[in-house]
């Protein structure tokens, strides 16, 4: 196992940040935490980084203790903190060469790693690291997290606040990256980013809601979902919410994900209700789930 | 009555020295419509936004929200219009009602008027039990949809919310949208700023904006006609490209500085 954790638990005084938490990320994974702010991502990752010791469980990584082995960790292992952490005074170039330093390496040593990240900044290494761009930080933060060659990567929130073009060439960069042998640990507040990885655990206040493959959680997904659409988003809402045989209703875009208590459905049934609701230009199918859905399901 | 514009931008532009961050931008907003407002890191909607809220003035072209002109009469605009992102919202060491009262007070509510709307707000999100309680305290969803409450105080024609969302878990952030859908039902115009494509899927019609221009404005079911893909999030890479790694836009301009 690249990454192990045992019944880890963390509380702040009095809030449980994180609960019995326990997990393994196989060599060379691709490893998605996915759950929203304040769902103990970021504990997690600190925690298994040797920054933070857990009150209860064990950990390892790269097959070293977090906390008895926590000198070989740092050196073993790669940290994107989810808040930009690199020297705003320093230039693109000399945050490189000081992390290099720190790891007693050079840039030179391990540039095959990151060649095809650097040279998207290098046209800008001589200004300051402050000065770049939301999506160029994020770059020169991962080069930095990679300059050592570690052999596992943690990466917390690294898409947060950064557009949609930047978001896909950050993940591709992953999965190049992930083929060169890397394992990788990534959390997201974001279920979209979560069928880019191998396995994902979802998460929410402090506890693991599921472990498995995007596919598989999607495919376990109890109930059919309808996708409804009518006229006036609100009132089909509100409708929706009164039906008497309503098991869940959430607005998905231009459409309604509903769920019936019943096994048997008829769409004619919820469509002559809608009608009776004065809603017009009623649309009603199904569609398939997606880890929104199974999220929120396991959440309940 | 249903076709009023509450937003009307002509040709708007804004120069900063000799780079173009909004360049001649034209649209409209109808009223209760729920407008979405997407671009890519440095497109230019922050810049074009500011010029709507009555903060910083145009270079050239027309613009009315509210009714008002954002060149004579931004003071008129900023008192009928509700704004809420996610940066700042509410103060962390001032309670709930607190909060309510203080941000009623800057919108120049009465007394009376104030204690009204904040019984109801305080009924309407269940706070009953944490009216007292320091905002900072409360769970990230929850300090949202408050927030997105306070900026409605003053029954503003228009809100603007830019990125509202970010960060929280999907079903607060569904309950988030419900609220808005609510607001837009009753009248109240919203214009959303945000990247997050899921979003975009939520507003009436969505402009993009690629290099301070606007590149696509349409329903999301029509965008994602036109470009004959499945999702806004591909509307938008589709139409945003990869950028060239040695052209920052925006902020980023090529210029070293030290």
């Amino acid at each position: 196992m690249s990454i192990s954790l045992s019944n880890i638990s963390k509380s702040y005084k009095k809030v449980k940040a994180v609960q019995d938490i326990s997990f393994d990320v196989n060599p060379g994974e691709l490893f998605g935490l996915i759950g929203p702010d304040g769902a103990g991502k970021t504990t997690i990752f600190r925690i298994l980084t040797t920054l933070l010791i857990s009150d209860e469980g064990t950990a390892t990584v790269a097959g070293f203790d977090v906390v008895k082995d926590y000198k070989a960790i740092r050196k073993a292992v790669g940290y994107m903190p989810g808040r930009f952490s690199l020297y705003q005074d320093l230039t693109v170039e000399e945050n490189l060469a000081f992390f290099a330093t720190i790891f007693g390496t050079t840039i030179e040593e391990n540039y095959d790693l990151i060649e095809d990240i650097y040279v998207q900044i290098e046209p800008f290494k001589n200004r300051r690291a402050g000065k770049l761009s939301g999506g160029m930080k994020q770059k020169l933060a991962l080069c930095c997290a990679l300059i050592h060659k570690p052999k596992v990567l943690f990466l917390d929130e690294p898409t947060t606040g950064v557009d949609p073009v930047s978001r896909k060439e950050f993940w591709e960069m992953l999965k190049r990256l992930q083929k060169k042998g890397i394992t990788i640990l990534v959390s997201t507040p974001y279920m979209d980013e979560a069928a880019l990885c191998d396995r994902i655990a979802l998460i929410q206040g402090g506890k693991i809601l599921k472990i498995d493959t995007p596919e598989a959680i999607v495919s376990q997904f109890p109930k059919t979902i309808y996708n409804v659409g009518a006229v006036n988003m609100y009132k089909l809402i509100q409708s929706l919410q009164q039906y008497e045989h309503v098991y869940s209703v959430f607005p998905f875009g231009e459409f309604v994900h509903y769920t019936d208590k019943r096994d048997l459905f008829e769409i004619s049934d919820l469509q002559s209700y809608l009608e009776k609701e004065g809603l017009t230009a009623i649309h009603i199918e199904s569609t398939k789930a997606n880890i929104e859905d199974a999220f929120m399901e396991l959440a309940r | 009555m249903k076709e009023e514009n509450v937003i009307e931008v002509n040709q708007l532009t804004k120069t900063f020295g000799d780079f173009t961050a909004v360049n001649t931008i034209s649209f409209e907003v109808k009223k209760g419509e729920i407008f979405g407002f997407l671009g890519a890191n440095g497109a230019g909607k922050t810049t074009a936004m500011k010029m709507l809220i009555g903060i910083s003035k145009p270079s050239s072209g027309q613009a009315t929200v509210a009714g008002f002109d954002v060149y004579s009469q931004p003071e008129n605009i900023k008192k009928n219009i509700g704004y809420m992102s996610q940066k700042f919202a509410l103060y962390d060491d001032l309670t709930v009602k607190e909060n309510i009262t203080f941000f009623g007070g800057i919108y120049g509510l009465s007394k009376k008027k104030i204690k009204e709307k904040r019984e109801e707000l305080i009924s309407e999100l269940g706070l009953e039990n944490i009216s007292n309680k320091l905002v900072g305290s409360l769970p990230l969803g929850w300090k949202q949809k408050l927030s997105f409450s306070v900026s409605l105080l003053h029954e503003p024609k228009i809100v603007f919310l830019d990125e509202p969302t970010g960060g929280v878990d999907p079903i607060t952030r569904r309950q988030f949208w419900e609220m808005i859908y609510k607001a837009a039902d009753q009248g109240t115009t919203i214009f959303v700023t945000t990247h997050y494509m899921d979003e975009a899927e939520y507003c009436d019609r969505v402009s993009i904006m690629v290099e301070g221009k606007i590149e696509a404005l349409d329903t999301p079911k029509k965008l994602k006609e036109q470009f004959k893909v499945d999702s806004m999030n591909d509307v938008f890479l589709k139409l945003a490209r990869i950028p060239s790694p040695t052209l920052p836009k925006g902020k980023g301009k090529n210029t070293d500085c030290n």
